[in-house]
Formats: structure tokens, C-alpha cells, sequence
């Protein structure tokens, strides 16, 4: 237990001694403690993971994230049975997925819950992460903190997953509620199949929103004042989410033009394809629109001779899932990389006292 | 009581091209109230993030409570109890709250860290404000919870960075003297910084005076200023009336008289190599003056401070 602070993933080990409930060199005091009370030690992780969410639900500022949520949440109900009554009755291929439309249906007017999650999820990552460490530093509380018997990574481990913890709950939530209201409303219950899709969708909102969360922990290990780092990580959301798309534009108008024949045009076409994947939103939604519409056989191009055979129906689930793997493992990744930032970063920098 | 709690041998601490802490030995022992005593970054809160194990040294080696904090900061942190200057709580929970949360970190189940918690909140004299948000607090509260809340761990030793600095004289009082009946009642160390010279001379045992990193005099007040006014270690003031025009010449002759130097019509500065007092009365007595006061005057931390730091470019 008597490791230097550098050391990463240390808590898991510690969470491991607290379940042994084993006394380390420095843990005789400790176990004393237990001794006479009998009570399970809380591990300072979990401590601060508490604290954190508590902090959150508490906070003004979640509930208006919650609030906004709960909009989506009927706009997109509305949107989707509307939309649903025309298609209920009139296409029967339309019925096999029926369910699913819950969360892509739209009748143009108001996009519908995957967009709205695509739109919206940025948002509350990086509302809930732009402070979680400059704030604490202005405050004078991150010194006081530092100056227990934790680690150093526990403090900011502590606060991605607590963050974490309350974006899944907040997203399955708000899933289960749209899938309640909409068997309410609509009076079709969902498959195995469309359920387990349901979850995958919901997970994956979740991670996506967990990349803007890190990105907004990164912001604020970076920058001394919360405003700068909200800003910022405002900046970079609405980059992806408007200038990426238009620059990328651009650059595909010259470069399919130029393009003399069907080698070059493709490959141009990969090298525009692997460009956008490298946005966050765009893998989001490729990954969202394969899982909510299992129709969707293939992301990009596709030659003659690939379509030549295949029977236009659905995928099933794992199918969906192999073709959206991709997309998935470059989230995490984008997800993990980003948090690794933030970790060392933090790790290397000196804690003084509101400087 | 000669058991070292701290010890610092050759301590550096360089930030670039900076040295924030240069070659630094101190030992502090079990039970002292030692200050630490320098202007505004002479590398005090450096050596306190070292202590604690919040900062690496370049050079050097630190062992506090027989642990070394570079390697095993853990361990350290468990018997150090630190308040930053200028400390921080949640702002919106209450100072309970803050106390519990802080118990909890420490790994003190639950129930425990609520009795400790409103046993020290009674210790400091917050009891009223215990189901407050800190957010209401005033300095001095803060600065109070913050002794609570340092105290919670039961520590060995305590370092308390600038603890009184932006509360009002009266509130200085009575923190320092929370300070030092905690310090006697518990058998607690404590090791406070301060750029406020009278406020470490009333609770310190001992004192170091830190200029640019480097710890120029240790030692107790009286040594202080052994040290540093080896050539004139004591002044008498004294005050005379209906003083003769030889009244000077005659103080001057006396046996380790140095210097003597009248201030207005009646005050007389004498600096004396060793205690002189009697001799002196005597003359003036004998001179036919009259003696309404006669004092002798140590060097306070102030002289010893603008000395210092007079001089302590051209050192």
C-alpha cells in the first residue's frame, strides 16, 4: 500500500485490500477502528464518488440538464407517434422494427430522440465535467483534499466515474421513460431484439457523452478558470458539431471532382470517410443509426458487385453490432486517450493552495 | 522531548532555473510549536508541499514522523495534518458535513467521524454554526473549522500555513491560543508559517527565519537575537530627568557600555554587550538625575526581521 502517487490504478488494488479487509504496514490504526466498531471501512474512492454524485443531483445546474432532458424526452415521444400512426398502418416491412421508431421516427418538424441525444449529449458532459477540477482549486478545497491520506488519482478517477455514474442513470432513464411512454401511446411492446438494441443505443449515448465529459475534465485540469474551460470545450463541441462538416464539405467538392476514375474516386471517398469518422459525432451516429435501424447494411460505399445478391433485410443484432465495432472501439478509445490526458496532466501538476 | 518529528537534511527544491528551496536542514522535535518565518515566496509553502510528500525535492531528503513523504506520501499524510493558507469547504454542505467528509477520507467509519466531528466543532467554538453552510462562514470561522478539520485525523503533527492571515486581531488572539492549548493538551507538533513576526513570537518555542529559500537563524527568540546582535545584544532604555551635561561621557565609561544615544530630552538609548542595568542606575543615581524608568529591551522578531532583511541582499 505504500506506493508513490505515480502510480496509476492503484485503487483497484485498494478496493481489492478493503474487500480483504486486510491490515496493510500503515493499516493498524485502521483495523483497529474496524475492530471496534465491526463496520466495513469506507474506501476514500467511494467516498469521493458519493460526495460527487451528491454534489451533482444536488446541484442547479443538473437540474436544468434534467429539465432539458425531460423536454426531449416528450418532444421526441410527440415527434415519433406521430409519425408512427401513418407508418403503423401502411407498411408492413415498416412493422418488423416497430418498435424502434420510438427513438428515429420523426415527422420532420422535431428531430427525433437519437438526434435530440446526438445534439444534446455534449451538452451535459461537458456540463457536468468544465469545473471538476479548476473549481475545487479556486475553492481551496483540492489543497485540503490532497492533504488526506489518498491518492492522487483516486480524486480524479473519483470524479470521471461518479460523472459517469450519473449520465448512465440520467440516459437509461430518460431511455426506459420513452420506451414506457411509448408503449403507453402506442401499444407495442418491444422484442428481446429490439430491447437489447435499445440498450446498446443507451449505452453507447452513454459513452459518447462520457468523451465530452473527459474532454470538459481535460479543460478544467488545463485551465485555472472555469469560464475558460467551459468555453472552450464549448468551442470544440461546436466545431464537430458545425464547421467540421462544412470544411470536410469543401474539401469533397474539390476532391470528387478531380477524381478521373472509379479507383481514384474511391479512394478519395475512404480518405473523406476516415476525415468525418475522425469527428466523435459522426462515429456516434453512424454506431446509433446501424443499432436503432437494423436495416442499415453498410457504412460508406458500396460497389456493384457488393450489392449484386444481397437480400435487402434486416440485420440481426450482432450482425449490427460486428459493423458498428469500429465505431464503438474509436469511441472508447477516443475516451480513454482523452482521460489519460487529464490523468496525467493532473497527476503531474503541483497543488497549491487556490493558485 | 529531544525526538525529531521533522528533519530535513540538504533539502532543494528548484523550479527551472529558480530555486525556491536551497539546501534546507532542519530538525523540529516532538511537542514544539516551531515557526517558520520568512516574507512571501521564500519557498515556506515549497517546504510544507515537500513535508507532505505534495511535491518531490530535487535534492535532498525529508522524514516526517520516521516517513519519508517522497516515497511513501501516504503514510505521511496520515499522521501530518496540513491546513492550507486560505483554506476551502464545500460550500454548500454544512461545516458537519466538511468535517464527516474529511473523517471519511481518512477511512473513520461513519458513526465515528460524527462524534469526533462535533467534539472538535465544540473544541473550536463552532458548535452554533455545525449545521451551517460553510458558504455563511466568516474568515475566522473558516480558519477555525479548518483546525477542526485538520484535527480530525488525530495527527501527529499539524502544519498550519499562514493560519492567521486575513482575521481580525482579536480572532488572531484567540486562534493562536486554540493553537497552542492544542498543541499542550494533545501533545501535538506544530509547525505554523507565518510572515507575521508578533504573532509566532507569542505561541513559538522555536523559530526559523527563512530568507530565499534558504533558513538563515533557528533558534528561540533570546537566541535570535544572540545571534544576530552579537555586537550589541542588549539596549537599555531609560528614562532621565534633570540629566547633568556629563551624564553621557559617565554612561560611556562604564563596563560594556557600546553606544549611547539620547532620544529627546528625557529617553536614553543605551546598547549594552551584557546586562548592565545595575551599573547604569547607579550612574545616573550618582549623577544626581532623576531615574523614572529604567528597562531592558530584547531585540523582538521585528529587529531581527528588518535586519535580516536589510542585509539580506548583500548576503
Amino acid at each position: 500500500m505504500n506506493r508513490s502517487l505515480k502510480l496509476p490504478a492503484g485503487w483497484l488494488q485498494r478496493i481489492g485490500a478493503v474487500f480483504r479487509k486486510s491490515a496493510g504496514p500503515d493499516g493498524g490504526e485502521a483495523s483497529e477502528r474496524t475492530a471496534a466498531k465491526g463496520a466495513k471501512l469506507p474506501n476514500p474512492f467511494w467516498v469521493i464518488v458519493n460526495k460527487e454524485i451528491g454534489d451533482h443531483v444536488r446541484s442547479w445546474r443538473y437540474s436544468l440538464l434534467l429539465g432539458l432532458m425531460a423536454l426531449t424526452c416528450i418532444a421526441s415521444i410527440y415527434t415519433a407517434s406521430a409519425g408512427m400512426r401513418d407508418a403503423a398502418s401502411s407498411d408492413e416491412a415498416v412493422r418488423s422494427f416497430f418498435f424502434l421508431k420510438l427513438f428515429t421516427e420523426s415527422n420532420n418538424s422535431i428531430p427525433p430522440f437519437m438526434q435530440f441525444i446526438a445534439f444534446l449529449g455534449p451538452l451535459i458532459g461537458i456540463g457536468l465535467g468544465f469545473d471538476a477540477v479548476n473549481a475545487e482549486r479556486n475553492k481551496g478545497t483540492l489543497s485540503r483534499m490532497m492533504a488526506q491520506p489518498i491518492h492522487r488519482d483516486d480524486v480524479i478517477n473519483a470524479k470521471f466515474v461518479a460523472s459517469f455514474i450519473v449520465i448512465g442513470i440520467l440516459f437509461f432513464a430518460l431511455g426506459f421513460l420513452v420506451a414506457g411512454f411509448g408503449i403507453a401511446v402506442l401499444g407495442v411492446p418491444p422484442t428481446p431484439e429490439e430491447f437489447w438494441r435499445m440498450i446498446f443505443f443507451l449505452l453507447l449515448s452513454t459513452i459518447y457523452v462520457g468523451f465530452w465529459l473527459n474532454l470538459a475534465i481535460l479543460l478544467s485540469v488545463r485551465f485555472r478558470q472555469a469560464a475558460t474551460s467551459a468555453l472552450t470545450a464549448f468551442s470544440i463541441w461546436i466545431f464537430f458539431l458545425v464547421f467540421y462538416g462544412m470544411i470536410l464539405n469543401l474539401l469533397a467538392g474539390s476532391l470528387l471532382s478531380r477524381s478521373a476514375d472509379v479507383d481514384s474516386l474511391l479512394q478519395n471517398q475512404s480518405l473523406l470517410m476516415f476525415l468525418y469518422r475522425l469527428s466523435p459525432s459522426q462515429l456516434f451516429s453512424e454506431a446509433t443509426t446501424t443499432l436503432l435501424m437494423p436495416d442499415v447494411r453498410a457504412l460508406g460505399p458500396l460497389t456493384m458487385e457488393q450489392i449484386v445478391g444481397a437480400i435487402p433485410s434486416p440485420l440481426p443484432l450482432g450482425q449490427s453490432l460486428l459493423l458498428v465495432w469500429p465505431q464503438l472501439v474509436g469511441l472508447i478509445a477516443a475516451t480513454l486517450i482523452i482521460f489519460a490526458l487529464s490523468y496525467v496532466s493532473f497527476m503531474k501538476q503541483e497543488i497549491r493552495s487556490r493558485s | 522531548m529531544a525526538e525529531p518529528i521533522i528533519e530535513l537534511r540538504q533539502l532543494t527544491k528548484k523550479y527551472g532555473d529558480f530555486t525556491a528551496v536551497d539546501r534546507l536542514s532542519l530538525t523540529v522535535e516532538k511537542g514544539e510549536i516551531f515557526g517558520l518565518l520568512g516574507p512571501n515566496g521564500a519557498g515556506k509553502s515549497t517546504t510544507i508541499l515537500m513535508m507532505l510528500g505534495l511535491s518531490e525535492p530535487n535534492m535532498g531528503q525529508v522524514r516526517v514522523c520516521g516517513v519519508d513523504p517522497t516515497r511513501h506520501p501516504l503514510q505521511a499524510k496520515r499522521k501530518v495534518g496540513y491546513l492550507p493558507d486560505d483554506v476551502g469547504f464545500y460550500e454548500d454542505r454544512t461545516g458537519l458535513e466538511n468535517l464527516i467528509y474529511t473523517a471519511m477520507l481518512n477511512r473513520i467509519p461513519r458513526d465515528e467521524a460524527y462524534d469526533r466531528a462535533m467534539r472538535l466543532l465544540e473544541r473550536v467554538g463552532m458548535t452554533e454554526a455545525a449545521h451551517k453552510k460553510t458558504g455563511t462562514y466568516s474568515r475566522g470561522m473558516r480558519q477555525r473549522l479548518g483546525l477542526a478539520d485538520v484535527l480530525i485525523k488525530r495527527p501527529e503533527m499539524i502544519i498550519l500555513d499562514e493560519p492567521t492571515l486575513g482575521i481580525d486581531p482579536e480572532g488572531v488572539r484567540e486562534l493562536l491560543q486554540l493553537i497552542r492549548s492544542l498543541s499542550r493538551d494533545e501533545g501535538i507538533t506544530v509547525l505554523l508559517s507565518s510572515h507575521h513576526l508578533h504573532q509566532v513570537q507569542q505561541i513559538c518555542d522555536r523559530v526559523g527565519l527563512f530568507v530565499k529559500g534558504r533558513l538563515i537563524a533557528v533558534g528561540d527568540i533570546a537566541e535570535l537575537s544572540r545571534e544576530l546582535f552579537e555586537e550589541e545584544p542588549i539596549v537599555v532604555e531609560a528614562s532621565v530627568r534633570n540629566a547633568s551635561g556629563q551624564l553621557a561621557e559617565k554612561l560611556g565609561a562604564v563596563d560594556g557600555v557600546l553606544r549611547v544615544h539620547r532620544d529627546g530630552e528625557e529617553n536614553w538609548q543605551i546598547g549594552c554587550s551584557r546586562d548592565v542595568a545595575s551599573e547604569l542606575a547607579r550612574v545616573i543615581v550618582e549623577d544626581g538625575a532623576a531615574l523614572s524608568r529604567l528597562t531592558i529591551r530584547e531585540y523582538g522578531l521585528d529587529e531581527i526581521y528588518h535586519r535580516y532583511f536589510e542585509g539580506g541582499d548583500s548576503k
